[in-house]
């Protein structure tokens, strides 16, 4: 599915790559032995090597090193196993060193590949083409004083994993499906939380146009968005921005803009002239980071099975579509609770449960699955009253929820209320018999071949019984009285 | 009594042990000196009360038998070297006042073999410089005159530690020498100095001029104080990346002063042109000596030799041009600011009423080479000659065991002179910048040898 925007001359297509910026789960700073607790009191995490003292030197820490090549095999990519840290300098209050110990022109993670779960169930995939470690900066705050800046430099020297994209992204819709991936691929790792909101994962949108089947437009790049939403949003309003401006007989400048989505509109940062030229040289403070193929071998065997390996298992294990399977493991607690709920019962009658059941609970009450009032145990259990026929489809349905309300055992739902399907054939026969009596008229339409007219006897009995009587008796029975 | 300042390190460690003075009485000794010879101006920060009070707690060691290889004996420190608790310069006018929290790896392993501090010697700002007259506190004098009694510079930029060895104002002292600030200042002042192999010693804590080339080393009145001194600065250290992760050997056991069938190497590129008569004969002397000790003396090859001047004057302010950044005026040091000014004015206003014309001036140089359109005309290219260089050495070292070179191409020359012309005196560099390029880690880092992943507090 092409994603095109109709100009006034004419389609365009769309061309984007993304920098997104991880920060690295890791106790210690990427240089120092800082602590990188958030939330602590401004200036509490900071070590002699962070404030950047007279003659402190930087060591790497050997864990955010292993972080990255985690995240590095995760996305498929090529893991280097010599890597060179650079200084990027330029001057700012919250860089105290005078600059950013980053990774240029040998990263420590080459090429790689994400596979986007796209909302219609097809798949598409999405090259990387580096990751790099560097140091985070510290934290500006203009707004504490009149006249001073404040600086925080608890962040100063976090280590960050920057992942940038191929310009492979084509609509906004990927954009947003490659950053759902690359986040659950963090999350399944554990290497960084991706919590865009409290900015452990920020992304920057390189976006261009151009006709369709031609070559790359100039690109702009929206700097430091923080939600998926708002990538997507500054995409397309940024790409509709140099539409208007190309057709308008402009050129599109190569710069650094700024999404602001109070107004909806991206803003001229920094044109490429004001552009910083930042001075990259391999740090001489550092040795190139060198490690054998023992160490990542090691990192591999500690790999937890990532999302599309468990899409491929629950399609190839439990008969799941594309679509339902993708849902289930977009979050790796959501595919943990299916899996529970599977175990040792119907694979897809588990997924329909948990997708169009549970989450959609979830969605309208807004609560994320660690929070759901109904336990994956519960959830199962239910699925086996329907099973073994002790309730009918529709009593689970009531019976749910009761669950999502109260967050009660489903067993003792149904003993409690007496909503234990009726199969008892004498009881079921004694309703049917009542039916049958009161509309004679309909009994002679079905024996006249009017066999449709079975499901509205179906219906009444069911209701005569309070939905209790088991649907496949009450059918049996009734056609056994009716057509004999 | 004897002089006690007329001592060598060898000698006062010896009468220490023997108990022929005390600790208390060498140091008071040096601390006159210093008071007699302030002319010279080797020192930025004098440390009496510390001084008297680390060789009284040295004395009280001793009495009980815990003596330190350096235990009781009174140095200079180089004002590049942090100190917890003593003003620490860089001889720059922007971090004056700057009293570090900390100690660097160096002096530490010093203090902690009983090493006492007279002070923090004098030097050229940020080790930039030839000849002690770019410090922010006044240019050091050279304890000689020439022969018209004219004032001599001591050599940079470990010139008030040559100067105040010299003068006898310290047993020793550290240097640090990046493209040649211990081996130039020591030969000018007539000590030894020594450069020890990059990684030897800990460049932790040391204010950092060119990371890659910068190392700490001994400025001494013999050899054997030199090995007994190094032996005391030296070792791996986890905090500094390129430090080299072997042990130390004893230097001083080492001093068997036979040099039998070792084989000497001449290098035919360092017979410059115009190389003054004095300098020459020197070399011819030196070579003669070793001859008639049983060393086999041999021509060798650095056919790189020409390029190593242009080459370390654009790795060093390359990589100083970074490694100064962050003297800002934000978290210490020196700043200057007006009302109503922006971070860049205040930035700007710092860092030109900090800095000094000659740190100012290789700024600018590190900024300009590695400056997009010119990083692979410079800087890029320069890296490459380095490995040339390197190459050389090694090719030489597979023929002998020592290169003898002249330190510099000419003696220590009047104070004023040369200052009008950078290139001119940066030339005095032209001889022990090659042996500096030369080094390099003796290992490379592995993710498993670097720092545990520690807890948070």
């Amino acid at each position: 599915m092409t994603y095109i925007l109709e100009g006034s001359t004419g389609p365009w297509e769309i061309v984007v790559g993304l920098e997104v910026h991880c920060q690295v789960i890791s106790n210690s700073k990427l240089f120092s032995g800082a602590s990188t607790k958030f939330g602590n009191e401004p200036n509490s995490n900071v070590s002699l090597v962070d404030a950047a003292m007279p003659g402190m030197l930087p060591v790497v820490n050997a864990e955010c090193v292993r972080q990255a090549v985690k995240t590095g095999l995760g996305l498929k990519a090529k893991i280097n196993k010599e890597s060179v840290f650079a200084r990027k300098n330029y001057f700012y209050a919250d860089l105290p060193q005078g600059y950013q110990i980053s990774q240029f022109d040998k990263p420590i993670v080459g090429e790689g590949t994400i596979i986007l779960d796209m909302p219609d169930g097809s798949t598409k995939s999405v090259g990387i083409e580096r990751l790099h470690l560097e140091q985070d900066a510290g934290k500006s705050m203009h707004d504490q004083d009149p006249k001073y800046s404040h600086i925080d430099l608890n962040r100063s020297g976090v280590a960050l994993m920057e992942i940038v994209s191929m310009p492979d992204i084509r609509s906004p819709e990927e954009a947003g499906a490659y950053l759902t991936k690359l986040r659950a691929i963090v999350r399944y790792l554990g290497t960084c939380d991706g919590n865009m909101n409290e900015g452990s994962m920020r992304c920057d949108a390189n976006v261009s146009v151009r006709r369709p089947g031609e070559g790359f437009g100039t690109r702009c790049e929206i700097k430091n968005v923080n939600s998926i939403r708002f990538v997507m949003q500054a995409i397309e309003i940024e790409a509709k921005r140099q539409i208007e401006v190309i057709e308008g007989g402009g050129t599109i400048d190569q710069e650094t803009r700024l999404y602001d989505q109070r107004l909806g509109e991206t803003r001229s940062m920094r044109s490429k002239e004001m552009a910083h030229d930042y001075r990259y040289f391999p740090d001489p403070d550092l040795l190139p980071l060198v490690f054998d193929d023992a160490f990542v071998s090691e990192i591999e065997k500690e790999l937890p099975e990532l999302p599309d390996e468990k899409k491929a298992r629950f399609m190839r294990e439990n008969g799941l579509s594309a679509y339902d399977a993708g849902v289930l493991v977009a979050e790796k607690e959501k595919a943990d609770y299916y899996e529970v709920v599977a175990k040792g019962r119907d694979g897809k009658l588990a997924a329909n449960w948990v997708i169009t059941n549970l989450f959609g609970a979830l969605n309208k009450a807004e609560v994320g699955i660690a929070d759901s009032p109904v336990t994956a145990e519960n959830l199962g259990k239910l699925i086996d009253l329907i099973s073994d026929d002790t309730i009918s489809g529709r009593i689970a349905k009531d019976v749910f929820e009761i669950m999502i309300e109260t967050g009660g055992d489903p067993e003792k739902i149904v003993e409690e209320k007496g909503l234990k399907q009726i199969t008892d054939t004498g009881a079921i026969e004694t309703a049917i018999d009542e039916v049958i009596a009161a509309n004679p008229d309909k009994v002679e339409e079905i024996k006249g071949g009017k066999e449709k007219m079975l499901g509205w006897f179906v219906g009444q009995v069911m209701k005569a019984t309070g939905g209790k009587a088991n649907p496949g008796m009450v059918n049996k029975l009734l056609r056994d009285k009716i057509l004999g | 009594m004897t002089d006690l300042t007329k001592l060598t390190l060898a000698e006062a460690r010896d009468g220490l042990a023997k108990g022929d003075y005390t600790s208390v009485e060498l140091t008071e000794a040096h601390l006159k000196s210093m008071d007699a010879h302030r002319n010279l101006n080797a020192y930025i920060t004098e440390t009496p009360e510390k001084a008297m009070e680390m060789a009284k707690a040295s004395d009280a060691k001793r009495a009980k038998g815990d003596a330190g290889k350096m235990e009781g004996l009174p140095i200079a420190v180089k004002d590049l070297f942090c100190t917890e608790g003593v003003q620490t310069t860089a001889a720059s006018h922007i971090l004056e006042g700057f009293k570090p929290e900390y100690e660097s790896t160096v002096t530490s392993n010093l203090f902690g073999n009983g090493a006492v501090m007279l002070g923090k010697a004098n030097l050229d700002e940020f080790a930039m410089g030839s000849s002690n007259t770019s410090s922010y506190y006044g240019n050091v004098v050279n304890p000689w005159k020439d022969k018209s009694g004219k004032d001599l510079v001591p050599g940079g930029s470990s010139g008030g530690s040559a100067a105040a060895v010299a003068a006898d104002m310290a047993l020793a002292a550290t240097g640090t020498d990046t493209g040649g600030s211990i081996r130039q200042p020591a030969s000018y002042c007539g000590i030894v100095g020594m450069k020890p192999t990059y990684g030897r010693c800990s460049r932790w804590g040391i204010v950092a001029f060119a990371s890659s080339l910068d190392q700490a080393g001994p400025m001494t009145k013999t050899v054997r104080d030199a090995a007994i001194m190094l032996g005391s600065m030296a070792g791996h250290d986890a905090k500094d990346s390129t430090s080299a992760p072997i042990a130390v050997p004893d230097f001083e056991a080492a001093l068997s002063g036979d040099i039998r069938g070792m084989k000497i190497g001449i290098p035919k590129e360092y017979r410059v042109d115009g190389m003054p008569e004095e300098i020459s004969k020197l070399w011819d002397e030196g070579v003669a000596m070793l001859r008639d000790a049983g060393a086999e003396v041999v021509d060798v090859t650095l056919p790189h030799t020409k390029y190593a001047l242009g080459t370390y004057y654009i790795v060093a302010p390359a990589e100083a041009s970074s490694n100064l950044a962050r003297y800002d005026g934000l978290r210490y040091g020196q700043r200057v600011m007006d009302e109503g000014d922006s971070l860049d004015d205040m930035y700007m206003k710092s860092r030109a009423a900090g800095f000094g014309k000659e740190v100012q001036r290789r700024i600018m140089i590190g900024t300009y080479v590695l400056s997009a359109g010119y990083y692979d005309a410079y800087y890029n290219k320069a890296l490459k000659v380095r490995r040339r260089i390197y190459q050389d050495f090694e090719g030489a070292f597979g023929q002998v065991d020592a290169i003898l070179t002249p330190t510099a191409p000419s003696a220590a020359f009047a104070i004023g002179e040369n200052e009008g012309d950078p290139v001119k005196m940066y030339l005095n560099d032209v001889f022990t910048v090659p042996a500096s390029l030369a080094d390099r880690p003796l290992s490379r880092r592995t993710a498993a040898g670097s720092t545990a992943d520690r807890q948070a507090v």
